[in-house]
């Protein structure tokens, strides 16, 4: 069946939102797992390297996922029902871990001082992050198996469609990859060679982790979600989709162990944006397997044109906006202070 | 849901207005040199990133929760309705990265382009504001489709986002956001300032939020005069239960007060002023006003009496509040200055809950207005609701988080943004000499 155009856009424009919300907000939850995880005699620093390497940018990272669900409930409202309706008690849990992630973490930043109030707050900002990202990928588990009725009456009861040993283990997945993400990320943020080299140890082993359960995701997707398990065996575009994620995984990993940081930044955002469209294109054109696919839950053409219009509009000042963003924050370039707090004695 | 959004409404109001706030200040610095109203920028705007925080993930919340409660309504909905939470996506999206450079950037980046990103941080909230507004809007004048056998058909997002109801919503509830917070935080430095009077940064605070919200709490009634207008001839139903009104006829008067009896079919204890009512709303005393007694009973608002006291409380804080600017406007013209009547700084600090009062009854006088009906006069809130047993359970769980963060967001404001400042921590925040 030919995809029409804006179908297409707004396809693609979810995938992207998904993708970037992994690759930036993920990273800033695994940010939370090395705060939560943080050991040896650099503790604090850690601690402080994740504060200021999250800080400015955690905000703009998190609206990715608030573009994802405008997204899928403008473009595709009964899929967007569907999964509210059968995924409440994760979806409500998830959103009690967003909300005390992002306030923990505003209120431990702007609260100022490092009193016991504050301690607290950084304890409830790494818990959060690290429950979050689980419950976001037992979703994902739920949508990937075809656990999610179209018709709620079909639902024998809330918790069938994602109680399952392969929901858990992409939900365990999700974490280590954010875990991953933020550990790689986090040796281009400081110029201190023992705090990198302690972020470096990090990375290795949570990539040696994620490939480790991604095979044993794998395997279980085999009766927890048969549809994506053929769909990654069974097409032309499988072999070398496998190919180049494991390439890129050794390479992030030998890049890592010879300190080529940046090379190994950018070999793992390959590899995970590879991990998630396997999954996207194993499992398309469904949304919600057998139910939903792209064509029977999309929204009219003319809301699919003017929301394809919108994206590309609101790209073109978005995507400059965040640009901007990225390059003051994290280029990592010495700047003239311009404007700079005096220190009175 | 209802509880999220009268939590979120608060911390949005204050997104949108704060923001404002926070860049007159720095411009006043940046064009006076006074290092107090910088000190101030720099409070406001950690006031503002907490705000802004809380703000964010309580509206991630509510965009979830629209599936999570009313799965029914968002897939009848949303394709039509969906595309102004789209732009509102992007708008939000836009004050999250200027908010980040606004906040970490005051080293990194040149004065000007600090000024500018807060400037975007200002507009891009007042903007998305105006989405949720006109999403909610549409709630109430649904347009934009037609109905074939009970689903939407022919759907036109562009009508649904120009419904008839989007222009006196938003203008009404942006001119609220700034009054209301230019309230609050006036009061809260006036308090502050009653307290420590040589204090600079206190009279500089007031001096900028007080005229802010002064102006818009004067513009106010205009719009509000305007919007209720509006209402009475695309709701008649609502103006009859904002009024209390039971039964139709011409000189219809306005009523002050009282308690409505929806089994008597009368308003009990009421103020009435003869043929106000026609007149203000048609500018004619003979003017037919359609009671409630013209509608049928199962399409009435319910609980009648939460929407006359909404619509009450909230006018009468408007006018409070806009009586209060006219105050201060005669100060000004007569005497220079606000700050040597102790009197008239006393009634700031008494009316600063006055905005948020306002918003608060106004969005239950929308909501509760609208009821039974999720989409006005098309779907029943009852139809609308997800299969999900136990949803006490989510909404304990949410009402305890508020409560909680809420508590914590005060403590923090209190310790962070209100204390007076000492004359060597405005000196530390002072531009180095070239």
């Amino acid at each position: 069946m030919p995809i029409p155009f804006a179908l297409f856009f707004v396809c693609g424009a979810l995938l992207a939102a998904l993708t970037l919300y992994v690759l930036t907000g993920g990273a800033d939850y695994g940010g939370g797992v090395w705060d939560l995880l943080a050991s040896g005699p650099r503790a604090p620093a850690q601690r402080d390297l994740i504060e200021r390497a999250i800080g400015p940018i955690w905000e703009a990272d998190h609206v990715w996922l608030i573009m994802v669900v405008v997204i899928l409930f403008d473009g595709f409202p009964p899929a967007f029902a569907a999964i509210m309706t059968a995924m409440h008690i994760p979806v409500t849990l998830m959103l009690v871990g967003i909300v005390l992630r992002g306030s923990a973490f505003s209120f431990r930043s702007y609260g100022g001082g490092r009193d016991r109030t504050q301690l607290a707050w950084g304890r409830v900002f790494s818990i959060a992050s690290l429950v979050t990202p689980l419950l976001l990928g037992v979703i994902i588990g739920a949508i990937a198996s075809g656990r999610i009725p179209q018709d709620p009456r079909r639902l024998s009861d809330f918790l069938w469609p994602w109680m399952t040993p392969f929901c858990f283990a992409v939900g365990i997945f999700a974490l280590a990859l954010f875990a991953y993400l933020a550990a790689i990320y986090a040796t281009l943020e400081t110029a201190d060679a023992e705090l990198r080299d302690d972020f470096r140890l990090r990375a290795l082993a949570a990539g040696i982790a994620v490939g480790v359960i991604a095979g044993v995701v794998l395997l279980l997707s085999i009766h927890g979600a048969p549809r994506i398990w053929t769909g990654l065996t069974e097409r032309v575009w499988t072999w070398p989709l496998i190919w180049m994620t494991t390439i890129l995984a050794i390479a992030a990993l030998y890049s890592l162990w010879t300190r080529r940081f940046e090379i190994a930044r950018w070999c793992a955002v390959g590899q995970v944006a590879l991990i998630l469209w396997g999954w996207a294109f194993a499992q398309f054109p469904y949304l919600l397997e057998p139910d939903l696919d792209i064509y029977n839950a999309a929204a009219p053409p003319i809301t699919l044109h003017m929301l394809a219009g919108a994206l590309a509009a609101g790209a073109l000042i978005l995507l400059p906006s965040y640009r901007y963003l990225m390059v003051v924050f994290k280029s990592h370039r010495e700047r003239r202070p311009l404007f700079r707090r005096r220190h009175s004695s | 849901m209802a509880m999220s959004l009268a939590f979120h409404i608060i911390f949005a109001c204050i997104g949108i207005a704060m923001p404002l706030l926070m860049v007159v200040a720095e411009w006043l610095h940046r064009r006076t040199g006074d290092d107090v109203y910088l000190l101030l920028a720099r409070r406001w705007a950690t006031g503002t990133a907490i705000m802004f925080a809380v703000g964010a993930v309580s509206g991630t919340v509510l965009s979830f929760e629209l599936g999570l409660l009313w799965p029914h309504f968002m897939k009848w909905a949303g394709a039509i309705i969906g595309m102004p939470f789209s732009l509102e996506g992007f708008a939000f999206f836009t004050e999250a990265i200027f908010l980040g450079i606004y906040m970490y950037g005051w080293d990194r980046v040149s004065p000007r382009a600090h000024l500018a990103a807060g400037l975007m941080v200002a507009f891009s909230g007042m903007i998305s504001g105006i989405f949720v507004v006109i999403a909610n809007s549409w709630m109430n004048t649904p347009v934009g489709f037609r109905l074939v056998n009970g689903l939407p058909a022919a759907i036109d997002p562009i009508a649904a986002l120009t419904n008839p109801a989007a222009l006196h919503e938003t203008v009404h509830m942006t001119i609220a956001a700034y009054a209301a917070t230019g309230f609050v935080v006036a009061g809260i430095h006036a308090a502050m300032w009653l307290r420590d009077r040589g204090n600079l940064f206190h009279r500089r605070a007031i001096a900028i939020a007080f005229t802010i919200g002064a102006i818009a709490a004067m513009i106010q009634p205009v719009s509000g005069d305007a919007s209720a207008r509006a209402v009475a001839h695309l709701q008649p139903l609502k103006m009859a239960a904002f009024e209390g009104l039971f039964q139709t006829g011409s000189h219809a008067p306005l009523a002050l007060g009282g308690i409505p009896d929806v089994k008597e079919r009368k308003l009990l204890y009421a103020i009435e002023l003869p043929s106000m009512l026609s007149i203000m709303t048609y500018h004619r005393a003979g003017a037919v006003m359609r009671g409630l007694d013209s509608f049928p009973e199962k399409d009435w608002p319910n609980p009648m009496i939460a929407v006359h006291f909404g619509f009450q409380i909230m006018v009468g804080a408007g006018f409070a509040m806009a009586g209060l600017g006219l105050w201060g406007a005669l100060l000004m013209w007569r005497r220079r200055t606000i700050f040597d009547s102790i009197w008239f700084m006393r009634a700031m600090v008494a009316a600063a809950p006055l905005g948020l009062i306002a918003v608060e009854a106004g969005w239950v006088v929308t909501e509760v207005g609208r009821q039974p009906w999720i989409i006005y006069g098309v779907m029943r809130t009852a139809d609308a609701v997800t299969p999900m047993p136990g949803l006490t359970v989510t909404f304990a769980l949410f009402t305890a988080l508020y409560i909680f963060l809420g508590t914590t967001v005060c403590y923090l404001l209190w310790r962070q943004v209100m204390q007076s400042p000492t004359q060597a921590e405005v000196a530390a925040y002072s531009v180095p000499a070239r």
